[in-house]
């Protein structure tokens, strides 16, 4: 599904615990999990939030204003494709 | 490290390292990738599995049992307690040395195990067969060959995915859960405690499982759905305030289980599930460490044949084997769930009471399931399939 809107989700930098429970509910594979480095996959994420209601800890935010203008980081997915 | 395998496994959890084990075993040249730098580290996990589970693989030793358990006791949302009478033991492991044992097994076998390995993608040829991975070994992207994979990637896999197959857990069969090992506390070293009610774990339950003297698994699963109101972290602090206040934190973890039915689809395109990724957990207990090491045997044991027999169709047996184990079992079980968890705070205290008022000799499980029965009768159609089945 291609999104209309700004990406909205946003993982706090530092304050994950890379447990992979948004992983597992995420219908768009959009969210990229290493050992301790995740990210969201800008280009698939639609803003469903189930990541957000999922995170234990709750890592994952919604920012209905996008979040452009917060630290992100570049999935692997990304890379490769530049490549 | 070759550039060509008969089987990646990736994730080395106990459920890959199973399906490593066997499929070495049946004599397939194995490799298995594991994304973080420990096997067994960090534990996602309350620990606890039943003896006659874990002896089917491995002969329990102290080395990485943190407790011995023989009872457990249900705690209703009144505070009243049932401790069922229980057939056999059970154990607290201590995952971080379990897991180690069990990889040992894999590498006694003649797998290969890489460690901080991390698969990014299936290698496809031109006609989109599954060929390998592609995966940064130590940070360096690689490409291996093989010709199956099989993904043991936990409640994050993402190699069925790219496979084909729908591995989503639905949120509301997804168990999000946050736990803490807590010392310094007061706590019976034989018992499993499970608290149930809308204060303290809607949709789910609240453990505290001892680990060794002084030391507990404090931990929570509530639904996804449930936790989009409030989290599981918040539940659990809440607990440990009241209940445990001076206790010392010794570990802080976060966690998902896939609280569903096993994937319809366990195996396409040359890639193979197990485990937490093919959902081979059981739904009412949320208890994937034995379930998922008994697909991965079936996986492995299947894998290697499909290899000597030269025929990759064979595969799909390993579906037809894992319903027929456990598969069956774990959709009555989630049926069993879906009754469960909707029960009020009300029916459960109900059910507590009938069950301390029968005689200490009748107190077993199966006891306290007729009296919820009895509050519920609409499980009785799902009990019945058990036996119809």
């Amino acid at each position: 599904m291609q999104r209309k809107t700004p990406l909205m989700i946003h993982i706090v930098p530092g304050k994950c615990d890379y447990c992979g429970c948004c992983v597992g509910v995420c219908p768009e594979d959009a969210i990229e999990l290493m050992e301790s480095r995740i990210s969201i996959i800008d280009e698939r994420c639609t803003n469903c939030c189930k990541c957000v209601w999922a995170c234990p800890w709750e890592v994952i935010q919604f920012h209905r204003e996008g979040v452009e203008q917060l630290a992100t980081i570049q999935p692997m997915y990304l890379n490769e494709q530049e490549q | 490290m070759k550039e060509q395998y008969d089987i990646i496994v990736v994730g080395a959890g106990p459920a890959g390292s199973t399906t490593a084990r066997f499929a070495a075993a049946g004599g397939a040249s194995v490799l298995m990738l594991e994304k973080d730098r420990d096997v067994g580290y960090p534990v996602r996990c309350g620990e606890a599995v039943s003896h006659e589970g874990v002896v089917q693989f491995i002969q329990p030793d102290p080395k990485w049992i943190a407790a011995t358990v023989t009872r457990f006791r249900l705690v209703a949302p009144n505070g009243k307690s049932v401790v069922p009478r229980l057939d056999g033991a059970g154990y607290v492991l201590e995952r971080r040395l379990f897991d180690y044992e069990i990889a040992k097994l894999a590498a006694y076998e003649g797998a290969e195990v890489v460690t901080k390995a991390y698969v990014y993608d299936l290698l496809k040829d031109d006609n989109g067969k599954t060929v390998g991975v592609k995966a940064l070994i130590k940070d360096k992207p690689a490409e291996i060959r093989s010709t199956i994979v099989i993904g043991a990637d936990g409640v994050e896999s993402r190699v069925g995915k790219w496979a084909g197959i729908d591995t989503t857990c639905h949120i509301h069969d997804m168990e999000s859960c946050a736990q803490m090992t807590i010392a310094g506390i007061e706590m019976e070293q034989d018992c499993l405690e499970f608290y149930f009610g809308d204060a303290t774990s809607p949709s789910g339950y609240l453990w505290v499982f001892p680990k060794g003297k002084g030391t507990a698994n404090v931990g929570i699963g509530i639904n996804v759905e449930e936790a989009k109101k409030k989290s599981a972290i918040r539940y659990l602090q809440e607990f440990i305030d009241r209940k445990f206040p001076h206790a010392a934190v010794l570990t802080h973890i976060a966690g998902g289980v896939p609280c569903a039915k096993t994937c319809d689809t366990l195996v396409k395109n040359n890639v193979m599930l197990v485990g937490d990724a093919g959902h081979q957990v059981n739904p009412v207990s949320g208890g994937g460490i034995i379930s998922g090491m008994i697909g991965g045997m079936i996986a492995g044991q299947i894998a290697a044949e499909a290899l000597t027999m030269n025929d990759l169709s064979y595969l799909t047996e390993y579906e037809k084997r894992w319903q027929k184990r456990l598969g069956w079992r774990h959709e009555v079980f989630y049926n069993i769930k879906e009754a469960i968890s909707g029960f009020s705070d009300e029916t459960l205290n109900n059910i507590a009471d009938s069950a301390l008022k029968l005689p200490e000799e009748k107190r077993t499980l199966g006891g306290i399931f007729r009296s919820a029965l009895w509050n519920q009768p609409s499980m009785l159609m799902e009990v019945a399939k058990v036996f119809i089945s």
